[in-house]
């Protein structure tokens, strides 16, 4: 083992430490620190655990609603009460950084991180979603890093048996070097059963269980709190390796454990393993807690106290077992042949003591190291960049001009970000569980909670382009399109958990998206009644030459009292009336049509009335819920004609057809098929039931109108467009095998 | 008459076959953890899908060797139904209750999806209550799906009149756009000789509820019920 190096202000800033810092570092102790408390303090103080450069916004989010049981940021994931004693937890986290180096680990690793959130507070996962951003395909490292995310996203829920049933993908070239990868996951716990992260009770026993501790991804949330560079090939080893298998044992220990009653409170450990997880914990439960490092259970001869702290090695848990009760925990964890040991104690002097060898190498007061607590908040200075200006007052009128529009279509529909995923979800088992009535490749997907007659619709949505043209109306637009999706299958959107990906928060143009984006994300959320229930935010997407999209995924959940009641997005009948709520306007400003078919990104983000936006949802799962509708798809990227056609294909196996009688009116041809208006909603219903649906919607004072009728073989929109279905269903599903595979598509 | 759900650490349908049964056909069920050596009076041994151990080595090679297995084998033995899905027919060709073996996908990912079946025989304990040339529905999910037994073993299992299950198209034909992982002669499930043990990759207990997309796998575990119970 190496000599512990002098600490010094170099030595702190080496490990992402300002010299501000790591003197208020030396006030809360009073002297230098040791090594591994200056390690300690780099952790707990980066970005990725303490959110230092993000905090003072993200308390301006709307975190309470009537269902919310705990409040954002309290324990490890969201909390909301759905009714029969049952509440669901549920949150979204990134697993960027990782990524970019590692693909198939770092996405794996991040399914295994957000499922143990879950399943700490005693919930059992029920769903995995994921939000995916690559550069385009055309590029041999960008399909290396989709096939390593695909596979490792995959491989993990498959494997611990958590069906990934939703997510979106979406391709643009700022991701190339910088992929996002957001993993959500949901679960479901009896309300009487929900677990803590909590160290409380002075003499209670704190136990490790779960894997051995070894070097791997040691400085995994500093790394995180960086730009992506040369470098962060050589660290390499910051990218911890995921065993599911093991993930599957922790998972049904844990939620035995929270059952026998024996647990004070549990927490995993993710970032800053067992640093972060007894600092939270004890500063949660106002304790102390005293660990001695010697009883880890290491992989690896010789580690020092620096590596044990700060070790991420995967499918670890802490846990505080309750005086006397032990025994019983010992006992159930040796059923499961995990490995555990008992690591230390519960104090009342609210420090985290840490002993090792015989000597103490940590000494410090708990909640000095945690967010809400002794850690630094700061606020970043925010610019708009001049050439969003620019962006904005585009001329568009080229684009517009009339052009073939049946070719615009086809073009359209293999788009990477519009065609279908199946080559992606094929991948993920969606089904195991046997809760799944709506899987992938719908608006939302929809799950039965058994025993009720629940059903709990969930979706991942965002919108990057409008969010880069206008942050803050593009992250409303986020919300509100994640919730038009809960809604298009009947259930009512009840809250959000977010991530937020940004790039580096020390540039002030680039703070400036962040800045926006969650004033955005508030007033959607205030309006559409869907508190944030937690969260996760990661900055330094960027390289040298790229910078990401600023990206706010929205991680939305939905709620249906009867799933029975549920529909699907595609028609299903012919004869069928189609209706359209909602207007379009001319909003083609950063659409698919602009990007994909010229190349361009300008124009403004679509306008949004989020009251209107409230109405017409409202008027959507009011029919729904009482029968009137057959399918009912959100009319989003692509504009009208994709949704049009997308309702027409859907099921491949049962192809239909529509015509469509529409008229421009103020609009030209494009905007009229292409433009990407908010608060649309193609439904189609039988004849009969048009007037319930219309007079409903008149009487919400929400547009709606009749457009066209389902039936024959073809898609036919006015004189524009007339292309048969089969002819779409073979573009829609070769296009991404196609673009994988890097087969030209004949344009 | 009991149904037995073999339970492995990393089994993961081990609940889906409970419920499918419990609840949606009012059978009598219970979990058999891997370590213990007695059914508990099982009359049907089910061993279900997931990763039995993880399965980093190889579906099914380490699970052969859990406690349990030695009184699965004598079950089967004595001429008593056990089904394996999936990971469970994984784990009967690794311990050689049934021919063959099962490979990587073709696609050499794992692949999740629905698929159809025509049913083969309608006169075994497992398909009773099928018809003959049924076509069926029901979702695959697994990585190691792809049926391989050397030519000379295929030859034999054919001859006998094994196959109970094939992938096929809408029409009831094994194409090749049918099958979805590679497997020998479109083989989705088979028995042995005696006809007693059933392996088969797609997920019956997945096809129990019309909620959840339809009842074809209703059959298959009714089919069983009917033999045991004797009616």
């Amino acid at each position: 083992m190496k000599p512990n190096p002098p600490v010094t202000l170099s030595l702190a800033q080496q490990h992402g430490l300002s010299e501000e810092e790591y003197n208020r570092i030396l006030a809360i102790l009073g002297r230098v620190p040791t090594y591994p408390e200056l390690g300690v303090f780099s952790v707990m103080w980066s970005e990725h655990c303490c959110y230092k450069n993000s905090i003072a916004h993200l308390k301006t989010l709307p975190r309470k609603g009537p269902r919310t049981l705990v409040e954002a940021g309290e324990e490890n994931a969201g909390l909301v009460d759905i009714g029969h004693g049952l509440a669901v937890a549920f949150k979204i986290e990134s697993h960027n950084h990782p990524c970019a180096v590692e693909p198939y680990q770092g996405a794996a690793t991040g399914v295994g991180g957000i499922m143990r959130d879950i399943f700490t507070m005693g919930a059992r996962p029920i769903a995995s979603l994921d939000s995916l951003h690559f550069g385009p395909l055309d590029n041999a490292r960008n399909r290396f890093l989709m096939d390593g995310v695909v596979r490792g996203v995959g491989d993990y829920g498959n494997c611990l048996g958590i069906p990934t049933v939703a997510g979106e993908t979406i391709f643009h070239d700022g991701y190339s070097t910088n992929p996002i990868v957001n993993c959500m996951a949901v679960g479901v716990v009896k309300k009487d059963r929900i677990a803590s992260a909590t160290a409380e009770g002075e003499g209670n026993t704190v136990i490790i269980y779960g894997s051995r501790t070894g070097r791997d991804g040691i400085h995994g949330a500093t790394f995180a709190s960086e730009e992506i560079s040369e470098e962060s090939e050589a660290k390499r080893s910051s990218v911890q390796v995921g065993d599911p298998f093991a993930e599957k044992l922790l998972l049904e220990a844990t939620l035995e454990l929270v059952k026998s009653g024996v647990l004070v409170g549990v927490q995993d450990m993710g970032a800053a393993g067992i640093t972060c997880s007894s600092a939270e914990m004890a500063a949660r439960g106002k304790s102390g807690i005293s660990i001695n490092l010697d009883n880890v259970p290491l992989r690896e001869k010789h580690m020092s106290a620096y590596e044990i702290l700060l070790s991420e090695s995967q499918e670890r848990m802490l846990a505080v077992v309750y005086q006397g009760r032990i025994e019983e925990a010992e006992a159930i964890l040796d059923r499961w042949e995990i490995l555990h040991e008992r690591i230390g104690s519960v104090t009342n002097d609210g420090k985290m003591r840490v002993s090792f060898q015989g000597s103490e190498v940590c000494d410090i007061p708990a909640w000095e190291l945690a967010l809400g607590g002794g850690a630094p908040v700061y606020h970043r200075e925010a610019r708009r960049p001049a050439i969003l200006d620019e962006y904005n007052d585009a001329d568009l009128t080229p684009y517009r001009l009339d052009r073939n529009w049946n070719v615009a279509l086809s073009q359209l529909l293999a788009s990477p970000n519009i065609c279908d995923k199946g080559f992606i979800t094929g991948q993920y088992d969606s089904t195991v569980r046997t809760n799944t009535v709506l899987g992938p490749g719908g608006d939302a997907a929809l799950l039965w909670i058994k025993e009720t007659t629940l059903g709990l619709a969930m979706t991942t949505d965002c919108n990057p382009r409008f969010v880069y043209l206008n942050p803050r109306r593009g992250t409303a637009l986020a919300v509100a399109e994640a919730a038009r999706n809960v809604s298009c299958t009947g259930a009512e959107p009840i809250a959000i958990t977010n991530c937020l990906n940004f790039g580096n928060p020390y540039k002030p143009e680039s703070f400036y998206f962040f800045q926006e984006a969650v004033a955005g994300m508030g007033e959607a959320c205030r309006i559409l009644g869907t508190p944030v229930t937690g969260g996760n935010v990661s900055f330094y997407n960027e390289s040298e030459e790229t910078s990401i999209l600023p990206t706010p995924v929205i991680g939305m959940i939905g709620l249906m009292e009867d799933v029975d009641h549920a529909v699907r997005s595609h028609f299903q009948k012919e004869g069928d009336v189609v209706i359209l709520l909602g207007k379009t306007k001319a909003d083609l400003g950063g659409s698919e049509y602009l990007w994909h078919l010229y190349d361009v990104l300008a124009g403004d983000a679509p306008e949004l009335d989020l009251e209107l936006e409230k109405r017409t949802q409202f008027v959507l799962r009011k029919a729904i819920n009482s029968g009137w509708v057959r399918s009912a798809h959100d009319c989003s990227e692509g504009g009208l004609a994709v949704a049009l056609a997308e309702c027409c294909l859907l099921d491949p196996e049962h192809p239909i057809g529509s015509k469509i009688n529409i008229k421009p009116g103020n609009l030209t041809v494009a905007d009229l098929l292409f433009a990407e208006s908010a608060s649309r909603i193609i439904i189609s219903c039988p004849a009969e039931l048009k007037d319930e649906i219309l007079n409903l919607a008149e009487f919400m004072e929400v547009p709606a109108e009749i457009i066209g009728e389902v039936g024959g073989d073809r898609l036919v929109i006015a004189d524009w467009i007339d292309l048969s279905v089969n002819e779409l269903i073979h573009i829609y599903y070769q296009a991404l095998p196609n673009y994988f595979h890097n087969i030209a598509i004949a344009q | 008459m009991t149904f037995g759900i073999v339970v492995f650490p990393g089994s993961n349908c081990d609940h889906d076959v409970y419920w499918g049964l419990k609840k949606e056909l009012g059978q009598n069920v219970r979990f058999i953890w891997h370590r213990q050596r007695d059914l508990e009076g099982s009359d049907v041994v089910v061993l279900p899908g997931g990763f039995a151990h993880g399965d980093y080595l190889r579906a099914g090679a380490i699970a052969r060797f859990s406690p349990i297995m030695e009184s699965v084998v004598e079950h089967a033995r004595q001429g008593r139904p056990v089904i394996g899905i999936c990971n469970g027919f994984q784990i009967l060709t690794e311990i050689g209750l049934l021919p063959g073996a099962l490979l990587r996908n073709e696609s050499l990912r794992f692949a999740h999806g629905l698929v159809r079946l025509a049913v083969q025989r309608t006169d075994t304990m497992f398909t009773r209550q099928f018809l003959l040339g049924q076509i069926i529905e029901m979702p695959i999910a697994h990585g190691q799906g792809r049926y391989y037994a050397p030519p000379q073993i295929l030859e034999e299992l054919e001859a006998a009149k094994q196959v109970l299950f094939r992938y096929c198209d809408v029409c009831g034909q094994a194409a090749s756009e049918a099958n979805p992982n590679g497997s020998t002669n479109a083989i989705a499930g088979l028995c042995n000789a005696q006809g007693n043990v059933i392996g088969m990759m797609p997920h019956p207990e997945r096809r129990m509820n019309q909620r959840l997309g339809g009842i074809d796998g209703q059959l298959l575990f009714l089919s069983v019920a009917q033999s045991v119970s004797g009616l």
